[in-house]
């Protein structure tokens, strides 16, 4: 499997483009963390990649096959995506809620196959004691494995995620890049996500893309690319960038 | 040893689905032996077996031939009282499982035909046909009907013709469900105190919402059109599921479209609760109500609450049916009144005992 993006742009009106002939690839089993200030066009990239936005030029592949030709169900069997935050309203138990990811292929019935499927992702993910649980009544970590899981459930071959630590705490943040980074070794998926913590970045990529005023300013290992002067000129911080147990350290300076 | 775990779950999954399909059951058999029961109340005094043999006598076709005993309270039952404890259960599933849809494509508890403006659009209909209709047909229990449901399909399509120029998102849908809502209720307003005496007396009373007078062939109109949307609402369930978890874009990613889903659900709400208030009047609480009661009892799972909200409805509109006729007797209270005497604290004590606090 490979995602290749290819001269990618996207502008919701002419006057400002949100992208800029973005282009990268994306092969199975590697991560890929994006990174850069607000506003510069992460989630809009992600969602490109997901065929939720239609980029203005450009194209984007899975295995050679352009998604802009692939029906939304086609997209959900290769694509699992997991939402920054999600407003729920009519909550589900964590089964019902998980068998969501199951859609694209059961029609308009779950299927005895589609069961198998979800118990399984339970267990795997660890959220036995949860199952019967509201996910509204669960924590921002507990959800985060819950989202996830409906990922895991569309078997795709690539997952992306929307700045999936933002809302957890120390613990969890680690928990969830542990789980997303482990998935993409052993399932052999592809993942791609935006994330705001350079040291976890640091920790947990194959490889970091930055943006920038809606172009890519950097892409590469992340020992590479998480420089003082990439940390100064894509956020105007300044910060002393060490190297601790081989993983590139970012401390920052107070102005 | 491995997935010992996960087969419990699985197990205690099933026998719960299991378990609400069997309550379901027994409710639908409660529901209709609650409603034979009330055939028997009303004006004239019949017994329960008097029913039970006036349903036989019906099927056997000894009524069509006026043979045998009793054959006048066997015609008010099967004639008067049986049309209407029918017609109460069609209305309570159109509207309920209406109000699901709806509340499930706008991601939002407080939508039903009646917030979303269909029932005030019908009450147009309706008023500008008893006022200003002239020539028999029009002037007739069935032009007033055709007005009626033309006005509730008219409100929708205006919806829908401007939710669609800006995407056919959640919010744009309810805003401007509600701002018609208004529309409509000022124009009926309007026509109110134009209308000469005897006229808005008959405007009011279409307001109310009642059953009276309801006969086999009304609820086999709606029956019918209530039957098949539910069904192919029913077909979508796990179509519902994904549109009320998440926002569009989540909707998306799981493979399917949103704006195709969120047409289809509506146009089936409508066509269903215009077929149900053509015929009824303004009912305007039961939509809103037993998709929450229904969603305390069973959760937000489509596949069950659907049929529950379905049996909530028919429910709540027989027993408020059956209190509104017997409770002043002779005199009749409209459906319409009593369901929201009787739904508000039940659904109030409701709210106060689910767990959470919330809907």
């Amino acid at each position: 499997m490979s995602l290749i993006v290819d001269n990618v742009s996207f502008s919701y009106n002419k006057e400002r483009e949100i992208l800029s002939d973005i282009s990268f690839e994306l092969n199975n089993g590697e991560s890929i963390f994006l990174l850069g200030p607000n506003g510069t066009g992460k989630t809009t990239l992600l969602k490109c990649i997901n065929h939720i936005l239609t980029p203005s030029s450009g194209k984007i592949t899975i295995n050679g096959e352009n998604i802009a030709n692939m029906t939304p169900a086609m997209v959900a069997k290769k694509i699992g995506y997991v939402p920054q935050y999600n407003n729920n309203v009519f909550s589900m138990n964590v089964i019902d809620t998980i068998m969501l990811g199951r859609i694209s292929f059961a029609g308009r019935r779950i299927r005895t196959e589609d069961k198998d499927i979800v118990f399984d992702l339970i267990e795997k993910l660890n959220l036995q004691k949860f199952a019967f649980k509201n996910i509204n009544e669960m924590s921002g970590g507990e959800r985060q494995r819950v989202f996830i899981a409906i990922a895991l459930a569309q078997e795709p071959e690539i997952i992306i995620l929307d700045e999936p630590t933002s809302s957890l705490d120390l613990q969890n943040q680690m928990f969830t890049l542990e789980l997303i980074t482990d998935l993409a070794k052993n399932k052999n998926l592809g993942v791609f996500m935006s994330i705001h913590d350079l040291n976890l970045t640091s920790l947990y990529a194959d490889k970091v893309l930055v943006l920038k005023g809606s172009k890519i300013y950097a892409f590469g290992k992340p020992n590479d690319v998480l420089t003082e002067k990439t940390v100064r000129e894509v956020y105007g911080v300044n910060a002393v960038v060490t190297e601790e147990d081989g993983a590139a350290h970012v401390r920052l300076i107070r102005k | 040893m491995k997935n010992t775990e996960s087969y419990d779950i699985r197990k205690e999954y099933e026998s719960n689905n299991r378990k609400k399909i069997i309550i379901l059951i027994v409710s639908i058999v409660v529901m209709l032996i609650c409603g034979l029961y009330f055939v028997t109340l009303g004006v004239a005094d019949t017994s329960f077996s008097q029913v039970v043999s006036a349903i036989g006598a019906w099927f056997n076709g000894s009524i069509k031939a006026g043979i045998g005993e009793d054959m006048k309270a066997y015609k008010i039952i099967v004639l008067m009282r049986l049309p209407r404890i029918a017609i109460a259960i069609v209305a309570g599933m159109g509207l309920s499982v209406s109000g699901v849809a709806m509340q499930a494509v706008t991601r939002n508890p407080l939508v039903s035909s009646f917030t979303m403006g269909i029932s005030s659009a019908a009450a147009f209909g309706a008023s500008m046909c008893i006022v200003f209709a002239s020539g028999a047909f029009l002037r007739s229990e069935l032009g007033i009907i055709l007005c009626a449901f033309a006005a509730a399909i008219l409100c929708m399509a205006v919806v829908y013709a401007i939710a669609n120029k800006v995407g056919m998102g959640a919010e744009t849908i309810v805003l401007t469900g509600i701002a018609l809502n208004y529309f409509f209720s000022a124009l009926t307003s309007t026509i109110e105190f134009f209308a000469q005496e005897h006229k808005l007396a008959a405007v009011v009373q279409w307001t109310f919402g009642t059953f009276n007078g309801t006969v086999w062939k009304d609820v086999a109109f709606s029956g019918v059109i209530v039957l098949i949307c539910s069904i192919v609402i029913m077909v979508n369930y796990l179509r519902l599921n994904a549109m009320a978890s998440g926002d569009d874009e989540l909707v998306k990613t799981l493979g399917l479209n949103p704006k195709r889903i969120r047409t289809l659900m509506f146009a089936m709400s409508v066509f269903m609760t215009a077929a149900v208030i053509s015929f009824t009047g303004v009912i305007g609480f039961v939509g809103l109500v037993a998709p929450h009661i229904a969603r305390m009892l069973v959760g937000n799972d489509h596949k069950f609450l659907i049929p529950f909200s379905a049996v909530t409805g028919s429910m709540l509109l027989m027993a408020s049916d059956a209190i509104g006729k017997t409770i002043l007797s002779p005199v009749s209270i409209p459906v319409g009144i009593v369901v929201s005497f009787l739904g508000v604290p039940l659904f109030v004590s409701l709210i106060l005992k689910s767990k959470r606090g919330n809907i």
